[in-house]
């Protein structure tokens, strides 16, 4: 067995279904990019083998010092990222409630103009040269994290004629199952951009919407340096397997 | 009324967008000096156990267009049957060998190549054995939650008649999507989103 990097007995259940009226559906047209890449049959649905239910752990030890600093880990010495300073907190929970250790957590965002480090990438806004975009924390035992990032600007993007993103932070989230694998976005509490986004406006519920948009936390703020945002993120939970029955060696 | 379950909802999924790559591939796409290497881009060393393999993968859109900007991740057992992972109970995993490997597809070409090595054969929950098998997760601008499909093998016609995931597909023409074809050490699996040759997902 590989390390978990905690002291908890691992959980070896299946997880919970997937609700996926909770979720975007595959095609959501206004969102564009989804119209040719959105499957269109029926998903085939199993209850979690091995296959599923394990997963790939990450340990603490592959972290660099700076991995979840992004307005200096990619500065030159001395220097640092520009723009709205802020401390990105939260916990890794499951649907039970619990918090989740050793989850590793990678994000990518653009800069404070909006722009992202990448060839692709057109709009006119400069890039930082003291800011590269990702990071990386794997949460805590109880399944807390902190990142220092920059806060991203809004951007446009060729979709609609004008439409705009508006700030947020990419998270891609490795719970203890691979059938918890998970990328989403992180919002801005109080951007009025997040109610005309087509890529959010995917997500039918609004209690669902909201889940994915950081409230500003005055008591996390470091005073005369950063403004906090508290974002929690909720992985599938695991059943029990106290009733279930197993053949031997499974 | 009754009692409140006091459950949590799942975080809503959202597209990882075209920009995937800064994140979980930074140094594939030029952002050096931030991580030594990029997480998941090599799979196996001298000691690593089995039958080195390399799969050859490519996404398409519903047009036959292969993506250029995908990311996929694979997920497999070692070659006797063990996940490296805290999850599996039933013995150890070669330590030699994470199980875990994420390419991102060509720009140009959007192939995307793992090194790895042929699974073995893993349980079913009843404790019939699944064909060696290998799972995928595929993100990509336009895809709002992450696609799970496996991995088969051309080579092991037998165990693929009796695997019970396989069994599961009602609409047998379908099958052969999640076949790879072997040639010479090189497994080709193409990923078809759309359209009469769309692979099976899976929802588990």
């Amino acid at each position: 067995m590989a390390e978990t990097g905690s002291n908890r007995a691992p959980e070896t259940g299946a997880f919970f279904q997937r609700d996926r009226q909770w979720h975007p559906p595959a095609l959501t047209p206004s969102y564009k990019s989804s119209v040719l890449r959105s499957p269109q049959k029926a998903l085939v649905s199993f209850d979690n083998t091995l296959s599923e239910s394990t997963g790939p752990v990450f340990g603490h030890a592959m972290l660099g010092e700076l991995d979840n600093d992004l307005i200096h880990n990619f500065a030159r010495p001395g220097e640092s990222a520009i723009g709205e300073r802020i401390i990105v907190h939260g916990r890794v929970l499951d649907e039970r409630g619990n918090g989740v250790p050793g989850v590793l957590l990678e994000l990518w965002q653009a800069n404070a103009g909006g722009r992202y480090r990448h060839k692709r990438e057109g709009y006119l806004a400069p890039l930082d040269p003291n800011f590269g975009g990702c990071g990386r924390a794997i949460t805590g035992e109880d399944g807390g994290y902190a990142l220092r990032t920059i806060r991203p600007g809004p951007y446009p993007w060729p979709n609609g004629p004008n439409d705009w993103r508006p700030a947020h932070i990419h998270f891609s989230v490795f719970g203890h199952g691979f059938a918890q694998r998970l990328i989403t976005q992180m919002y801005f509490e109080g951007d009025p951009l997040i109610w005309r986004c087509p890529i959010v406006g995917g997500i039918s519920n609004k209690a669902a919407i909201e889940a994915l948009i950081a409230a500003l936390d005055m008591q996390s703020t470091i005073p005369m340096d950063a403004l906090a945002y508290k974002f929690d993120i909720v992985l599938r939970g695991r059943r029990s397997t106290l009733f279930e029955n197993r053949p031997e060696g499974n | 009324m009754a009692q409140s379950l006091d459950r949590l909802k799942e975080s809503p999924s959202q597209t990882a967008g075209p920009y995937v790559h800064i994140g979980l591939t930074p140094n594939f796409c030029g952002i050096g000096g931030v991580y030594a290497s990029d997480l998941g881009s090599s799979m196996i060393n001298d000691q690593t156990k089995g039958e080195r393999i390399e799969l050859r993968i490519r996404v398409l859109d519903g047009t036959g267009t292969p993506l250029r900007e995908a990311l996929v991740e694979i997920w497999q057992a070692d070659a006797n049957g063990f996940y490296n992972s805290p999850a599996e109970m039933r013995g150890a995993a070669d330590p030699n060998f994470p199980g875990w490997g994420r390419q991102p597809t060509d720009t140009e070409t959007g192939v995307c190549l793992f090194q790895t090595i042929k699974p073995g054969r893993v349980p079913f929950r009843d404790g019939r054995l699944m064909a060696p098998h290998i799972t995928l997760w595929i993100a990509a601008r336009g895809i709002n939650v992450g696609l799970h499909t496996r991995l088969y093998f051309s080579d092991e016609e037998k165990a693929n008649a009796e695997d019970p995931i396989l069994a599961r597909i009602e609409h047998r023409l379908r099958v052969p999507t999640l076949i790879a074809e072997r040639q010479r050490d090189t497994y080709v699996f193409d990923i078809h989103l759309q359209g009469e040759k769309e692979t099976v997902f899976f929802d588990s």
